[in-house]
C-alpha cells in the first residue's frame, strides 16, 4: 500500500507522519528537538520504520518547519514547503470549511485567515515569545508543576487575577507579585492562560477577522486552560483536533502526496537515513561584504545541503 | 581637495562618485552595509532610532576613520525624524572625535537657495555653472541608467531559466556603466547592458506573480536593509515593481510629481488627507495604484519605529479589505536572520498562488 511521509522538523518538537493514500494517519510522532534536530530525525524516521505494518511503501516524502531544508536534504524530500501553508492545508483536510486556524508552537505562534478554503491572511508572532509555548513552559518550571497539568490546574481557577502578557519578563515578576500577594496557584496559572491569549490577539491578531469554524493546533493546543480562555475571549467554540500536536507534518505528508502524483515518482531516499552519519559545518564566506554564514551539511563524506548565503554562490 | 563621502544607496553612490569627482572632490566611497556597519551603527544610535539611521551612521563610522572632511546626504520634510537626522549623525561623529561637516540637500523645490549655496561648497574648481549643470546632468543619466537596469532584472529573474542568471548579467552591466564616463559611453553601456539582460534564457510561459513593494525610502532602496526581498522575491517566481526609485524620488521633490493617471497623492486622499512626513502617504496611495493596475498583492517594507510607516500600516488593512488585494507588512531593524522572512514570504507568494487560481477556475467550470 502507497503512504506519505511528512516531516515537520520546529524549533521544540519534531513530528514525523505517515498519511495513506486516503488520508488516514498510520504513525504519528511527537519528539523533542532538543536543539539536534538531526538526530531528532533520524530518531524519528527509526520509530516511524519500526511502527509500520508490512507492505507499506513510501510513495513521497514532504518537510516543513523551521527545519525544513536540513530534514529536506536528509530524507530527499519531494516536497519544501513552509511551515504556514502546511498548518492551513492540514486543517482544511479536517474542517474544510475552516475559516480561522491558531497555531501556537514553541517559539511561534501563528494565525491563518482562510476564506471559502483558501488563505487570504496569515500572521506570525514577529517580535517576543510571550505569547508562544517556551513562555508557558519556562512558568511551569518555575512554578514547579508539569506542563501537561498547567491547563486542567486553571479550570479550577475560581476568580481571576490579571497578569500582564506583555513580556515574558514582566509577565514573569507580575506572577511573582501576585504569588507574594497569597493568589491561589490555579488563579495565577489561569491569569497566565488569559495573558498568553491576550497577548497572541493582540500582537498576532492585531485586529484579523475571526470567524467560525476556529481550529486551534500547535503543542499548546493540549493546554484545557488556553483553549477555554480562548473561548471566554472570543465567545466562539474552539476546535483542537486530535492530532493538534503533529498538523504540520500532516499537512507536509498530504502536500508530498499531491507532488509525488504530479512527479509520478518520489525522491525519498529510504528509511536508510536513521543509519547514515550526519555532519554539519559552517563558515563565513568572503565573496563580498555581507560575509555570510553558511551552513554545510554532510552525508557521509559527501556534501548534501547548504544554505545561508544571500546569493547562489554556495548552493549545492 | 576636500575628502567627501555618502550613504550607501544600492548603486547610486557610482554615479555620485563621477560627480563629486568632476567637481573637484576626493571621494571616499562607502562600503556596502554589513554587520559590521549595522554592529557600530547600533552602538552609537540612540536605541529607539530608525534603521536607517544606524546604517547610516555605521556607514560614516566605516569611513570617516579614512579622512572624511565632509559627508554629502539628503534631508527630508515634514512631521519624519529623517529631516533631523544628519544634524544628530554630525553629533555623534563629532562627539567620537571626527571633525566632519554635513551638507544636506534639502528638496530644492522648496529650498533653492540652499541648493546654490551647497553646490558653491562642493564645488573647489569653481567651475561655471553652465559646467556644473552638465556634469549633474550626466551624473543623473548614469542614475537612471542604473535605475533602468535594475527595473528591467525585476521582469527578468522571475522567468530565467538557470537560477542566479539574472544577477550575475545584471551586476556585469552595473560594473560596464560605472566605468562609462561621457553622456555617451554612459548611454552605450547602457543599451548593452538592457540588451545582455534581455538575453538571460527565459521562460515567457511560466506564470510569474506581480507584486508591489511600497514603504520608506531607505530600506527600499538599499537591498541590503531588506536581506535582498527582491531578489528573494524574483527567485520565487514573482515580478516585483518598486513604487520608488531614487530618479523617481528625487524627480517628484524637484520638478513635479509622478503622473499614473492620478498622483499617489489623490490616491490616498480617501484614507489619508494628512502629510505623515517621511513617506506613509505614499504607502496607502502607492498601494492603491498597484490595486488599480491589477497587481496580486503588495508588500510594505518599513523601518522599526518609522512613525509615518506604522500609520500607513494601520491604514492598509481597510486598503486591502476595500481592494481585495492581499498586503503584507515587513518592519525591518538589525535582526539579520532571513529565516523568518522566508518563511513569510514563501506564505505570502503560496497564497497569491492559491487566490488566482480560484479566481481562474469558476470561469473555466463555466467552459467546461
Amino acid at each position: 500500500m502507497k503512504a506519505y511521509l511528512g516531516i515537520d522538523v520546529g524549533s521544540v518538537s519534531t513530528n514525523l507522519v505517515i498519511l495513506t493514500e486516503a488520508g488516514e494517519i498510520l504513525s504519528g510522532l511527537y519528539l523533542r528537538t532538543a536543539g539536534r534536530p538531526i538526530e531528532a530525525i533520524q530518531t524519528g524516521l527509526r520509530q516511524v520504520r519500526e511502527s509500520l505494518p508490512a507492505g507499506i511503501e513510501i510513495a513521497g516524502a514532504g518537510t516543513t518547519g523551521s527545519g525544513r531544508f536540513l530534514a529536506g536534504v536528509m530524507v530527499g524530500a519531494d516536497v519544501i514547503k513552509n511551515e504556514i501553508t502546511a498548518h492551513a492545508l492540514a486543517a482544511s483536510l479536517l474542517i474544510p470549511d475552516v475559516q480561522t486556524v491558531f497555531e501556537i508552537g514553541g517559539q511561534d505562534s501563528k494565525m491563518i485567515i482562510l476564506r471559502r478554503g483558501v488563505v487570504v491572511d496569515f500572521a506570525m508572532n514577529t517580535v517576543c515569545a510571550a505569547g508562544t509555548g517556551s513562555f508557558l513552559d519556562q512558568q511551569a518550571a518555575r512554578l514547579n508543576i508539569p506542563i501537561d497539568q498547567f491547563g486542567s490546574l486553571a479550570l479550577q481557577s475560581q476568580k481571576p487575577v490579571r497578569i500582564a502578557g506583555r513580556c515574558t519578563v514582566f509577565a514573569e515578576s507580575d506572577m511573582i507579585h501576585k504569588q507574594q500577594m497569597g493568589h491561589s496557584l490555579p488563579d495565577i496559572i489561569n491569569g497566565l492562560c488569559e495573558a498568553l491569549v491576550r497577548n497572541y490577539l493582540n500582537n498576532v491578531g492585531k485586529g484579523k477577522e475571526i470567524l467560525p469554524p476556529v481550529v486551534f493546533q500547535g503543542g499548546v493546543a493540549a493546554n484545557v486552560g488556553i483553549k477555554a480562555a480562548f473561548e471566554r475571549a472570543l465567545k466562539l467554540e474552539i476546535y483542537v483536533p486530535e492530532h493538534h500536536k503533529i498538523m504540520g507534518a500532516i499537512g507536509a505528508a498530504y502536500l508530498a502526496k499531491e507532488e509525488a502524483g504530479k512527479k509520478g515518482s518520489t525522491s525519498f531516499k529510504g528509511f536508510g537515513a536513521a543509519q547514515v552519519r550526519y555532519r554539519t559545518s559552517s563558515f563565513e564566506c568572503d565573496g563580498c561584504p555581507n560575509t555570510c554564514e553558511i551552513v554545510e551539511i554532510y552525508e557521509a563524506d559527501r556534501i548534501i545541503g547548504r544554505w545561508g548565503g544571500r546569493c547562489p554562490r554556495w548552493d549545492v | 581637495m576636500p575628502v567627501i563621502t555618502f550613504p550607501h544607496v544600492a548603486e547610486a553612490q557610482r554615479a555620485l562618485k563621477m560627480l563629486m569627482n568632476d567637481l573637484g572632490n576626493e571621494v571616499i566611497m562607502p562600503p556596502r552595509p554589513s554587520k559590521r556597519t549595522l554592529d557600530l551603527g547600533v552602538k552609537y544610535a540612540p536605541e529607539f532610532a530608525c534603521f536607517p539611521v544606524k546604517i547610516l551612521l555605521g556607514t560614516y563610522l566605516e569611513t570617516c576613520p579614512q579622512g572624511v572632511e565632509l559627508i554629502v546626504t539628503s534631508g527630508g520634510v515634514g512631521p519624519c525624524r529623517a529631516g533631523h537626522y544628519a544634524q544628530l549623525h554630525k553629533k555623534i561623529l563629532r562627539s567620537l572625535g571626527y571633525s566632519v561637516d554635513i551638507i544636506v540637500f534639502e528638496p530644492p523645490r522648496l529650498y533653492p537657495l540652499d541648493l546654490l549655496l551647497n553646490v558653491k561648497k562642493l564645488n573647489p574648481r569653481r567651475l561655471s555653472y553652465r559646467s556644473v549643470y552638465e556634469c549633474v546632468r550626466r551624473a543623473w543619466r548614469k542614475i537612471q541608467a542604473l535605475d533602468n537596469l535594475e527595473k528591467l532584472s525585476h521582469r527578468v529573474r522571475p522567468r530565467e531559466l538557470s537560477r542566479g542568471a539574472t544577477t550575475r548579467v545584471y551586476r556585469q552591466g552595473v560594473e560596464w556603466v560605472d566605468h562609462a564616463y561621457s553622456l555617451k559611453e554612459i548611454l552605450e553601456a547602457e543599451a548593452a547592458a538592457l540588451e545582455a539582460l534581455q538575453k538571460v534564457p527565459q521562460d515567457p510561459e511560466r506564470e510569474v506573480l506581480r507584486v508591489g513593494i511600497v514603504g520608506e525610502i531607505y530600506v527600499l532602496l538599499e537591498p541590503a536593509s531588506n536581506l535582498e526581498m527582491e531578489e528573494t522575491l524574483g527567485n520565487l517566481g514573482v515580478e516585483v515593481e518598486r513604487s520608488m526609485f531614487l530618479t523617481g524620488w528625487t524627480r517628484d521633490n524637484t520638478w513635479a510629481e509622478t503622473v499614473e493617471n492620478i498622483t499617489v497623492r489623490e490616491a490616498a486622499l480617501p484614507y489619508l488627507p494628512e502629510l505623515l512626513g517621511g513617506h506613509g502617504r505614499e504607502s496607502v496611495g502607492n498601494t492603491i495604484i498597484y490595486a488599480k493596475r491589477g497587481f496580486d498583492g503588495v508588500i510594505q517594507l518599513a523601518p522599526f519605529t518609522c512613525i509615518p510607516e506604522i500609520v500607513a500600516r494601520t491604514i492598509l488593512p481597510r486598503v486591502a479589505k476595500d481592494y481585495d488585494l492581499p498586503v503584507l507588512t515587513f518592519f525591518l531593524d538589525e535582526q539579520t536572520g532571513k529565516a523568518g522572512m522566508t518563511t513569510r514570504l514563501e506564505a505570502f507568494v503560496d497564497l497569491l498562488r492559491y487566490r488566482k487560481k480560484q479566481a481562474k477556475s469558476p470561469k473555466m467550470a463555466v467552459n467546461i
